[in-house]
């Protein structure tokens, strides 16, 4: 018998090794030393990612002659960010809103407070924004966000407590009944108080009309795109511009598409070198090297083939931006000051969204 | 369908019929269907799903890592379980069953909580975590961390299946042998364990088969860096989660055959220890 | 089958042996060796986390731990948590029972195939049969598909996650009842019939008293695992707060908001719940040893 046993051990022993043999070894062919870094992402970002990885591993090695390999971690960007703080060591991030790398930098000291500075527009290589995806034909004819309104439709929606994409949904949604009510975004910033307290209890009906209608609350943004396209849960997904994009080419342009609303939000996804972590990996040089990648006329070219729009339009050709649509932006500060606040009255415990969910 | 009652009583026709085909109704639906239609999704386009899925090298980190994982708790609690079942099953002293019901509470904490403890203690904000990563140490978001995770699930299988077994068969052989003039080591692998063999090799393959399978717990400390801490379990999620459900499938019917040939496995050897059992009655009559 | 489910087996296993043990352990060797590497494992791998659990948990004040531990929300979850798990529990009491008395009792093609399939859920890990009950029971699904149909929500629902829960805890009272229905003997219930009773009477003055407690238990077991389960129900239930959101994914989504001291106090009201449970089920088998004894 432990014949049998002795021989059943090595083919496990085997099996292990063979499955471990690609991939992970350190050194890249001829001896060349091969760097390693972790780039820690919000949901929607893995096709961008792949594809710009190896660019920027081609770009690496030309310049450098150095072999580079660059991990990816995805998920909702609240949860990314938990991550970091609790030992998953990115030697960069790039995560949904700023507001996530600003509570890393304040309750640990993984990077500076001004981490923002230290790229071109405010960290941010791309921008987004908010649209919708529904069914092929549009059955319920969502046009606009007050068609969110409308009785016997289904929302889908990520947690805003997890996902960054899931924040960025709902104060879309708050600033367009904002400026709905005060009369577009110049109404909004010559409001007076009163004016916008009534506008704001307004707007505070229609985000809980919004969520009554959500039948599932995945933890990012990639999820709530599973369960509209896969299992065909909804009637309209709210979701980034580019997500939406990717799941029309994805589900072959036949099942969905994509309603971009005449104003929504300006959504900057930043990123950021940790540096604490970049440090102690020695890789703080490849790192900046690697998002600064995310500026160049390449890193602006992936952007745009993967529907995000570029911070550097000039870059792109003119057909590849006419598939942006024109929409009426607004900013956050346009409608609530700052990240800091607008988390603390909507998203933090017992911020109005905790509340939306209690029992009346 | 040939009926009888051992027992000697039979109960009217209808409602054997009835009862059968409520048993064989109920395990359909909710045992066969499941474990089916993981196989039909996988299959729907053909094999050509499994080729795609298994060129990603992200699915063969998956597998490897799920391997590896198990390689190592396995052994690891198999060690516990048998030193544990012979301080338990070989002698008599004060809180037994304390010791027993501590052995048995990875079963009664949930693999969510039981990934929580462990993010807790090494976490970068938990007891040992700072000092850990000064050293240049990653337990959580790191192999480690999946590894302690999985041994803390897997924990009593294997003591489980001996204490029973090593209480039944007594001590009568081993003390035979000591007194014969057998060292201990002596009488443990010529005695006892192939009295035991069977019941072991039960447990390690129920062990082997959670540890292969484990997912809350994982999910809390992996970090799901795709190809280095996603183990298979984690990886159908994420294949799930993205636009890539048949692959999710095709990926998990390969655990889903691991299942299979561990059930498989498992009837075999319920039946040898069956058979010694039965042997033993004989011989202590 | 005796050998997959081996609750602790308390007091009553020492009673089990005969007299002649009373020397045994001043002649075998390897007592401190075992003992003293059982428990620093144990220690090590058991006991310290959850020691870390404690701790953190009692760091908290009693109004912090209150509120984190019994806030409306975490409230519903174990409403939830708890209501779907008992009624999965009940479900497989009665058909469990209803399999396993078909199990052993009687002879028909396809029995030992059938016996082998109970243990599915063991064997098939928890984020597996989450996808394969998702694509039954959702609303595409060949079953989902009917039932929605009927007004039965199958998925995103309570009863999803009831679904997902009978799948995984049907072993546990099969299981607990085979060994039980084996050791039987005729012998109670010839003498009930001879004595006049109808079949119908036997059973319920007979053969189920006596079945009684291995049900209870396996009941208990079954409860047990499902009030911790996550992998195979956070893809069918759809995870509403308030709704659909059981204990376990909260516990993670509050670990994933940094709210380490919410998730912590969550998981050690769960936590005692479960022991509470295990406790209970270590008591019945020591009352069940007992009763066989005397």
């Amino acid at each position: 018998m432990w014949k049998h046993t002795f021989g059943w051990l090595s083919l496990w022993l085997v099996l292990v090794t063979l499955t471990g043999c690609d991939g992970s070894s350190q050194r890249g062919e001829g001896g060349v030393k091969k760097v390693q870094l972790l780039n820690v992402s919000y949901d929607p970002t893995r096709e961008f990612y792949q594809e710009f990885n190896e660019s920027f591993a081609a770009h690496w090695k030309a310049t450098k002659n150095e072999e580079v390999y660059v991990e990816q971690s995805h998920g909702g960007a609240g949860k990314q960010a938990r991550a970091v703080m609790d030992g998953l060591e990115a030697d960069v991030i790039t995560l949904a809103l700023g507001y996530d790398i600003d509570v890393i930098a304040e309750r640990t000291k993984l990077l500076p407070l001004d981490w923002q500075s230290k790229f071109p527009k405010n960290s941010a290589p791309y921008s987004s924004t908010i649209v919708f995806l529904v069914r092929k034909g549009n059955p319920k004819g969502i046009k606009d966000w007050a068609d969110l309104e409308k009785e016997g439709i289904e929302i889908i929606t990520p947690n805003p407590k997890t996902s960054g994409g899931a924040r960025w949904n709902y104060l879309a949604a708050w600033g367009a009944a904002l400026a709905k009510e005060l009369g577009g975004i110049e109404g909004i910033r010559k409001a007076t108080p009163e004016q916008r307290a009534a506008a704001d209890k307004k707007a505070r009906a229609f985000i809980e009309s919004i969520f009554r209608k959500v039948p599932v609350l995945d933890s990012g943004a990639r999820g709530a795109t599973n369960s509209f396209v896969q299992r065909q849960l909804g009637d309209v997904l709210l979701t980034w511009e580019n997500e939406a994009f990717l799941a029309l080419k994805e589900s072959g342009g036949d099942q969905v598409e994509v309603v971009v609303p005449k104003l929504s939000i300006l959504a900057e996804p930043p990123v950021a070198v940790v540096d604490e972590y970049a440090k102690k990996h020695g890789t703080e040089e490849i790192a900046k090297a690697y998002l600064e990648h995310l500026y160049s006329p390449q890193g602006q070219q992936l952007a745009a083939k993967h529907f995000f729009r570029p911070n550097s339009a000039e870059l792109i050709s003119t057909e590849q931006m006419a598939k942006f649509a024109e929409v009426e932006l607004f900013q956050l500060k346009d409608i609530w000051g700052s990240w800091a606040e607008a988390q603390k009255v909507h998203f933090d415990d017992g911020g109005i969204f905790d509340q939306i969910y209690q029992p009346k | 369908m040939s009926v009888e009652n051992k027992h000697g009583i039979q109960d009217p026709l209808w409602v054997r019929w009835t009862l059968i085909t409520i048993t064989i109704g109920f395990v359909a639906i909710f045992l066969a269907l499941p474990v089916a239609i993981i196989f039909a999704e996988a299959l729907k386009d053909g094999w050509k799903t499994y080729a795609i899925a298994l060129k990603d090298p992200a699915a063969w980190s998956a597998i490897h890592l799920t391997l590896l994982v198990t390689a190592i708790s396995v052994p690891v609690n198999t060690l516990f379980g048998l030193a544990a079942s012979w301080a338990i099953a070989k002698f008599e002293f004060r809180g037994k069953s304390l010791l027993l019901t501590l052995i048995d509470i990875p079963f009664a904490v949930s693999p969510v909580i039981s990934g929580f403890i462990y993010v807790l203690l090494f976490g970068l904000q938990g007891w040992f975590g700072q000092t850990l990563s000064e050293w240049g140490f990653k337990v959580i978001f790191a192999v480690p961390g999946i590894v302690l995770v999985t041994i803390f699930v897997t924990f009593p299988f294997v003591a489980r299946e001996l204490i029973p077994l090593m209480q039944e068969q007594g001590n009568d052989e081993e003390q035979a042998a000591i007194s014969l003039g057998a060292k201990g080591w002596q009488t443990f692998f010529y005695v006892t364990l192939p009295n035991i063999r069977w019941g072991l090799l039960y447990g390690v393959i129920l062990c082997n088969a959670r540890a292969m399978g484990e997912f809350g717990a994982v999910s809390v400390v992996s970090g799901s860096i795709r190809g280095k801490t996603a183990t298979l379990p984690l990886h159908v999620e994420v294949l799930y989660n993205g636009f890539n459900v048949p692959a999710a499938f095709a990926m998990a019917s390969l655990l889903a055959l691991v299942g299979l040939l561990t059930l498989a496995l498992k009837t075999y050897l319920e039946w040898k220890v069956k058979q010694q059992r039965r042997e033993l009655a004989l011989v202590n009559e | 089958m005796e050998l997959t489910l081996h609750v602790s087996l308390g007091e009553g296993s020492c009673a089990k042996q005969p007299m002649s043990r009373k020397r045994s352990y001043s002649v075998l060797p390897g007592f401190g060796l075992t003992m003293g590497y059982t428990l620093t494992y144990l220690s090590l791998i058991v006991l310290i986390p959850l020691a870390a659990l404690i701790v953190r948990a009692a760091s908290m004040s009693l109004d912090q731990f209150w509120a984190a531990a019994f806030n409306p929300r975490v409230m519903a979850s174990y409403r939830i948590t708890f209501g779907t798990s008992l009624v999965a529990a009940l479900v497989n009491s009665v058909f469990g029972f209803i399999v396993a008395w078909s199990l052993v009792r009687y002879r028909f093609v396809g029995r030992k195939l059938l016996d082998a399939l109970i243990d599915l859920p063991f064997a098939i890990p928890t984020a597996v049969s989450g996808i394969a009950l998702t694509a039954i029971y959702d609303k595409n699904g060949i079953l989902g598909h009917t039932l929605f149909q009927w007004g039965i929500k199958s998925a995103l629902s309570p009863l999803g996650i009831c679904i997902a829960l009978t799948f995984i805890s049907l072993p546990f009272v099969v299981r607990t009842l085979q060994p039980a229905l084996e050791e039987m003997d005729g012998e109670s219930e010839e003498a009930a019939m001879c004595l006049g009773a109808s079949r119908w009477e036997t059973f319920r003055r007979v053969i189920f008293p006596a079945l009684f407690p291995s049900l209870l238990t396996g009941f208990a077991l079954a409860f047990a695992r499902s009030l911790g389960e996550y992998g195979s129900v956070v893809f069918i239930s759809g995870n509403l707060p308030m709704k659909t959101e059981i204990t376990s994914l909260l516990i993670i989504t509050k670990f994933e908001q940094h709210d380490h001291l919410g998730a912590t106090a969550i998981a050690i009201v769960m936590l005692v719940a479960s022991f509470a449970i295990l406790m209970s089920i270590n008591g019945l088998q020591w009352y069940l040893a007992k009763k066989l004894r005397g």
